[in-house]
């Protein structure tokens, strides 16, 4: 049926639009995990029985009068409109609600649903987590376990399969959201440690959702590995202090406005990083993200050579060198994990680092590439930028930046080009983002995988960017 | 006769369950461009891998008068370029435009074949090349056009192969600027 068809998509569709607001139900599947609307009736809560099942098999219903007859999997369901029990393939059953049909459409209310399903889909595995309308059919559930190191502060999390929640940062907390996972949590919902950069992780769950939240006194960052089944959440690095400054001459200086420390008639006041904005807490100067990986190789150089592998090489090269200068750098993708072009901008976009660098390596040409974002036309609208366009504000300092990395790898005789590249997640990020494509300088690929030629090149990168570095870190 | 009549109709209907039943196999035919029209002059601009450029070629082939048809026709052209011996910018042979359909106002959407996108060479400069000849090509030969958008065998696909971004749409301006940037390597 064409209207069945169009359900599907719906349902498809629907998590994009619901509102936050809305009281919803997420059902977990071993194929797939799907979310639809709770209709309120009359003090109860009522889910629509052939949305449910549309996405576990073939379906359809029919209405005579007030009685409506499901057809699921070839089997038969009978159902009647205010009538407590229904006849089913499994057996009769007998709804603690009255079951309910609108306009040819038959809602059961949530008590009933695993019951109901359990006779229809003839399976004795329907959990539902009713407080927090969370229904898992057959064998799906995940679970996590967490393991805490000290010095510094890490918290791991590691999932019985991959996850991909929706990550927010606020002060004193790290909030996971997981829309699509059949997360569940173990004995303790609250794990406390005692440490104060990561204090505790505590489970929740609410209206369809699961969350892991992680509180600490300092920012927390998340990033991921093991195929996206580890979860480390680590503090953002301090940068590093200058030298205290010399003392002060004793007639009182006004109070400059970059940020350093002011003179004043006092003894030296303690030195203070620098940071447009006094209180703003420390972060990762640099996220430098390793294109592809996991799942994904991008290019085949050679049937040894993985660009994945590569670009991760040069990406841990380039953030040894920027962190021997005293710059803190990130390597979004430490391991051989697979992350979304919409993970790595999300989870770059929670580090608010002063520059982004997607690394990536060809067999193409010679030399680097060095790229900024070219923008796709969209439209923002308000305070808001668009998703496509989040890049717009900054592209002003991403064009001199990767300038500045070509005149530093030009320095260092390696052949450059500068562009613009339609690249996600380039156009994504709120900080400055470039690219850098490496090929090898001469005709072997395997130059790529030299130490030498991979320090060469992050030589270069580093020194490109410690040039526009003031620059870089007044802007964010 | 009636019993003809009613035989005929149980045939149809036996034949179009039968057809609804099956998997509708994708569409390998290839696409061939018209054979007769008269011929136009047209500019291609053609990508060269080194150096890495987009230089713009004067030709002449048949095109018909219908501005699909035309963008299909100068495409094809486009394409065919880059599958022929010693091509400049290589692409896998069998590399196709399916259709062109052009969205007023100034939109195209070009449907490229899985061929194209699959084998293509992957990396960054290489599959903005081809995505920037393809814009550029249009827009030279098809009045009106502003923006771009390329699928492949019809559906989204959200890179050329693994790195030109293609769930965005091209801004003919946007490339234009992106080809006057590619400078010689130094």
């Amino acid at each position: 049926m064409r209207w069945s068809r169009l359900a599907c998509l719906a349902l498809v569709l629907l998590p994009a639009v619901l509102r936050a607001d809305e009281k919803r139900i997420t059902i977990y599947t071993s194929q797939t995990s799907y979310t639809l609307l709770v209709q309120e009736r009359s003090g109860q809560d009522f889910v629509g029985l052939l949305e449910i099942l549309e996405p576990l098999g073939s379906v359809s219903a029919t209405t005579q009068g007030r009685t409506w007859r499901l057809r699921f999997n070839g089997h038969n369901s009978e159902f009647t409109d205010g009538a407590s029990s229904a006849h089913t393939p499994e057996n009769d059953i007998n709804m603690p609600v009255p079951f309910r049909l609108e306009n040819g459409r038959g809602f059961v209310s949530l008590t009933a649903l695993p019951p109901v399903l359990s006779s229809v889909l003839g399976t004795k595995k329907v959990i539902f987590r009713e407080a927090a309308r969370r229904l898992f059919l057959g064998n799906v559930i995940l679970r996590y376990s967490t393991d805490f190191n000290r010095s510094p502060s890490r918290l791991l999390l590691n999932f019985t399969a991959a996850v991909s929640p929706r990550i927010a940062t606020e002060p004193g907390r790290l909030r996971m959201t997981f829309l699509r996972e059949p997360l569940v949590p173990g004995s303790n919902l609250t794990q406390t440690f005692d440490d104060r950069a990561i204090s505790s992780v505590s489970y929740s769950e609410a209206n369809g959702t699961a969350e892991l939240t992680v509180t600490g006194a300092s920012p927390l960052f998340a990033s991921f590995s093991n195929e996206g089944r580890t979860i480390t959440l680590s503090t953002a690095p301090q940068a590093k202090e200058p030298p205290a400054p010399a003392p002060p001459p004793t007639v009182p200086q006004p109070v400059p406005t970059q940020a350093q420390p002011a003179p004043t008639t006092m003894p030296p006041p303690a030195a203070a990083a620098p940071s447009p904005l006094p209180g703003t807490p420390h972060r990762y100067f640099a996220v430098l993200d390793a294109s592809h990986g996991g799942t994904e190789r991008g290019e085949a150089l050679s049937p040894t050579l993985a660009e994945k592998d590569l670009n991760l090489a040069f990406a841990r090269a380039l953030a040894q060198e920027l962190q021997s200068k005293g710059v803190s750098a990130l390597v979004l993708r430490d391991s051989d994990a697979t992350l979304t072009l919409d993970q790595r901008a999300a989870l770059a976009n929670s580090a608010h680092p002063a520059v982004y660098i997607a690394v990536h390596t060809s067999s193409q040409g010679r030399g680097v590439r060095v790229f900024h974002a070219l923008l796709p036309s969209a439209v923002s609208r308000g305070a808001f930028q668009a998703w496509e366009v989040a890049q717009a504000p900054v592209l002003a300092l991403a064009q001199p930046t990767a300038g500045s990395i070509v005149a530093g790898l030009r320095k260092h005789d390696v052949p450059t080009m500068e562009l613009a590249a339609p690249l996600r997640p380039l156009n994504n990020l709120i900080a400055p983002a470039i690219a850098i494509e490496i090929a090898p300088n001469s005709s072997s690929i395997e130059e790529l995988n030299s130490a030498a030629y991979q320090q060469n090149i992050a030589a270069g990168v580093a020194e490109g960017i410690l040039a526009l570095r003031d620059r870089l870190e007044s802007a964010r | 006769m009636l019993v003809a009549v009613l035989g005929l109709t149980a045939y149809l209907w036996q034949f179009k369950r039968t057809a609804a039943r099956l998997p509708i196999a994708p569409d390998s035919a290839h696409v061939a461009p018209p054979a007769t029209g008269p011929s136009e002059q047209v500019t291609l601009y053609v990508a060269y891998d080194s150096p890495p450029a987009l230089y713009a070629r004067a030709g002449t082939i048949p095109l018909s008068s219908g501005r699909q048809e035309r963008a299909e026709g100068v495409l094809r052209a486009l394409l065919a370029a880059y599958t022929e011996p010693e091509a400049p910018h290589p692409l896998p042979a069998g590399s196709e435009v399916r259709n062109v359909f052009l969205v007023d106002p100034g939109l195209a959407v070009v449907d490229l074949n899985s061929t194209l996108a699959n084998s293509h060479r992957s990396g960054i400069l290489t599959e903005e090349l081809t995505v920037a000849s393809i814009v550029q090509t249009l827009a030279a030969n098809v009045p009106g056009i502003t923006r771009v958008k390329i699928l492949v065998d019809g559906q989204e696909r959200e890179t050329l192969a693994g790195h030109a971004d293609l769930t965005a749409f091209y801004d003919v301006g946007n490339v234009q600027r992106m080809v006057e940037e590619m400078k010689p390597p130094q």
